[in-house]
């Protein structure tokens, strides 16, 4: 029982800090509030299609990018998507980086553009990181007979 | 489909459970959340990750939805494009959602007729109450029909000599009785609605041909004389209810001024973009958005989405109103991918090809789309078509073509191209503002600016990339004015030409790639609401507009069977277009 009891205060701090940090907002604490009994991995599964989804985005914006002329409105088009459906889960530092090359996107700003992609994935994985790891902080309470501490 | 909500009607109470949704995001990951908040609202939930496959649900299930919550920016089909498709084919009231939350945009949304407009992130309190939008609706829907019907009878009692199919005159208790029902909207609302809570109207669902009985009796009875008694006696529809002609009706003038409205304000603005009906393959889901544009092409290749001036609405009338239900069904654009720009001064003939006309992405499809997109995309479907004398000029693509007046190599307006414009359809409403449009690079599938310049048209090349989207051009400014007053305003026919050949090319181009982008074609399309297109006409030959293959090329929804023309249509590929396009 002490085990659940250190796993879920560790889960309560890990999910503070991924807040403060600005990692995550109040989106993903909506989500969370979503999941009930009838849809258990709630959570899991819309991440999990996140992350599909941006995934299959940034192959999108490096193709756009890597054309000897880079089509921006495509590219705009794609980042539009992007922060769309970070904006779904919380991923609040992946959105203000879609904000920022949108507007590179606008000014056609190659060099700029392609920066923001860079910057993009960088925020992606490490946000995808934080979210794994909290998620198998979940799944350990769980198989300790825990429950998941609501915030 | 049963009723989603339930009242009870002795407290009139409302409970929104059971509210049937359907939610329209190409965001799985939204689409996901959503459907598991509005499960949580209680309502019931139907998800869609494709406008096209959303619209063919509505019509599959006529009566099945209660609303629609739907994204704005979507891959196959321009958000707002599925809004106004939804709104009048099927009456129900739409949610834009966004993560884009600027005013144009939130504008656009209200402009094109959606109830709210929620940003994402969405939460769940906002979700909850969107069953306030479905009520809201019916019970304008019911004070609307009674007052359009009071309006109808007094107007009867005016027209007495007309009211041959009406029977009675009004008496002075009539006329009374009129006036208080009138007034019941100020008054006693609950009273007259009846219960709208439980009152579940059926839903018309206004497919293209109804629609296009609706507009020829519109036009037949004369725009301002027209009542919804005398409508109905004209289409001679058995099932259709005064009452539904009457909503409809009030939709269609809300449209064609809000079209009008839109041509004005439009000028020459060029950013107009092609809808997401990027290069899709013809598979039949041409957004016939602009039943304007269906008007048009149907005088060449009913393709274009020229607002037409009044003079083209002129010519449309008959046939642009039946296709302004057409145009509703906006489906994305098989291959929106060209960009025909077309020289308007130039004589059509001349310049395009007939590479060009295979290079033309169903203008109607992309005109459609465009004309959605644009920023004036209803003004092509609800052409008004006011008595004019062009009335009969539609004609069958043939027809058309040969009608088209060749102004010659690039020279402006003619004025003696007025009779012919209207043949045009859209074309000729060409406006005094021509609106240039730049050919947008084939790998380009989004949009094309267009900019409306008032002078003479100027060709742009292509970067020669077989498919280039056709911009959606700007309806003619027109056009787009006509739909309240037909009459001409100094257009030019060359810009028509240029429009025709370029409808023509869009009509041919419909799964062929423009070949001639590297030609340095333009086109000044006049302002209305055509979409911009950039038409590769290289080297129009007029002659090609007599060419029954142009006709036949044309998607049978650009044609739009209400023109009657008596051109032969291809059955297979109009086939694609029409189930997708029309409701069955």
């Amino acid at each position: 029982m002490d085990n659940v009891i250190q796993l879920q205060k560790k889960l309560v701090d890990y999910k503070t800090s991924l807040f403060n940090e600005g990692i995550l907002d109040d989106q993903f604490t909506q989500l969370q509030q979503l999941q009930d009994e009838s849809n258990p991995d709630f959570v899991v599964e819309v991440v999990s299609l996140f992350f599909k989804d941006s995934e299959r985005l940034f192959d999108e914006l490096a193709k756009t990018l890597d054309q000897q002329n880079v089509d921006f409105n495509r590219l705009d088009a794609h980042v539009h998507q992007l922060k769309g459906s970070s904006s779904s889960i919380g991923a609040q530092r992946v959105q203000k980086v879609c904000i920022l090359f949108r507007n590179y996107c606008e000014v056609r700003n190659i060099e700029e553009c392609l920066k923001c992609l860079q910057q993009l994935k960088r925020e992606y994985y490490f946000v995808k990181n934080k979210l794994e790891t909290l998620f198998k902080l979940e799944k350990q309470i769980m198989e300790a007979g825990g429950t998941i501490p609501v915030q | 489909m049963e009723n989603g909500f339930t009242s009870s009607p002795r407290n009139d109470t409302f409970n929104p459970a059971g509210l049937r949704v359907l939610v329209v995001d190409d965001d799985p990951t939204w689409l996901k959340i959503l459907e598991k908040m509005l499960k949580k609202c209680s309502y019931e939930v139907t998800t869609c990750g494709l406008a096209r496959d959303a619209l063919s649900l509505l019509r599959e299930r006529k009566d099945g939805y209660d609303i629609v919550i739907s994204d704005v920016n979507m891959p196959d089909m321009d958000g707002f494009k599925l809004l106004e498709h939804v709104g009048l084919e099927m009456d129900l009231p739409v949610i834009m959602m966004s993560v884009d939350g600027e005013t144009s945009r939130v504008m656009k949304g209200v402009q094109h007729g959606a109830c709210d407009y929620l940003l994402k992130p969405i939460r769940m309190k906002e979700l909850r109450n969107i069953w306030q939008h479905v009520l809201r609706k019916r019970i304008h829907e019911i004070r609307d029909i009674e007052c359009l019907e009071g309006f109808e009878t007094i107007q009867m009692s005016r027209n007495i000599s007309d009211q041959s199919d009406d029977g009675h005159l009004l008496t002075g208790e009539d006329l009374t009785s009129i006036k208080k029902r009138k007034d019941f909207e100020n008054k006693d609302d609950d009273k007259d609605y009846g219960d709208p809570l439980s009152t579940k109207k059926a839903r018309v669902v206004w497919s293209v041909d109804l629609h296009q009985k609706f507009v020829k009796a519109v036009n037949q009875i004369g725009f301002d004389k027209v009542g919804p008694k005398k409508i109905l006696d004209l289409m001679n529809v058995p099932w259709l209810t005064r009452e539904n002609v009457a909503s409809h009706l009030q939709k269609y003038r809300l449209y064609l001024s809000r079209l009008q409205k839109e041509n004005e304000f439009k000028t020459s603005v060029g950013g107009v973009k092609h809808t997401d009906s990027a290069p899709k393959d013809s598979n039949g889901s041409f957004g016939i958005q602009n039943p304007i544009s269906m008007q048009q092409t149907d005088i060449s290749n009913g393709s274009y989405e020229f607002s037409c001036s009044n003079s083209l609405i002129q010519n449309v009338s008959p046939k642009s109103v039946e296709g302004d239900l057409q145009g509703i069904v906006s489906v994305p654009v098989t291959e929106p991918k060209r960009a025909l720009s077309v020289d308007v001064p130039d004589p059509l003939k001349a310049r395009s090809s007939q590479r060009d006309f295979d290079c033309f992405v169903p203008p109607e499809a992309d005109i459609s789309f465009t004309a959605f997109d644009s920023t004036i995309p209803t003004q092509f479907s609800w052409c008004k078509v006011p008595e004019s004398p062009f009335k009969h000029e539609c004609k069958p693509l043939q027809d058309g073509f040969s009608q088209l007046p060749l102004p010659g190599p690039q020279h402006p307006i003619q004025n003696d191209h007025k009779q012919s414009v209207p043949s045009v359809s859209s074309k000729s409403s060409v406006a005094d503002r021509d609106i240039e449009i730049k050919p947008l690079d084939a790998t380009c599938r989004s949009h094309h600016s267009n900019h409306a310049s008032p002078t003479g048209t100027m060709i742009d090349s292509f970067s020669g990339q077989a498919e280039v989207p056709i911009a959606s051009h700007q309806a003619f400014e027109p056009i787009s004015t006509t739909a309240s007053s037909m009459k001409n305003q100094g257009f030019n026919p060359s810009s028509i030409s240029n429009l025709d050949s370029a409808q023509r090319n869009i009509n041919r181009g419909i799964g062929s790639s423009l070949a001639t982008l590297d030609e340095d074609l333009k086109l000044y399309l006049l302002q209305g609401d055509c979409l911009a297109m950039n038409l590769g006409l290289q080297d129009i030959d007029f002659s090609l507009y007599d060419d029954p293959l142009l006709i036949n090329e044309v998607p049978f929804h650009l044609y739009d069977s209400r023109f009657d023309y008596e051109h032969p249509c291809d059955p297979a590929e109009y086939s694609v277009v029409d189930q997708s396009l029309f409701i069955a």
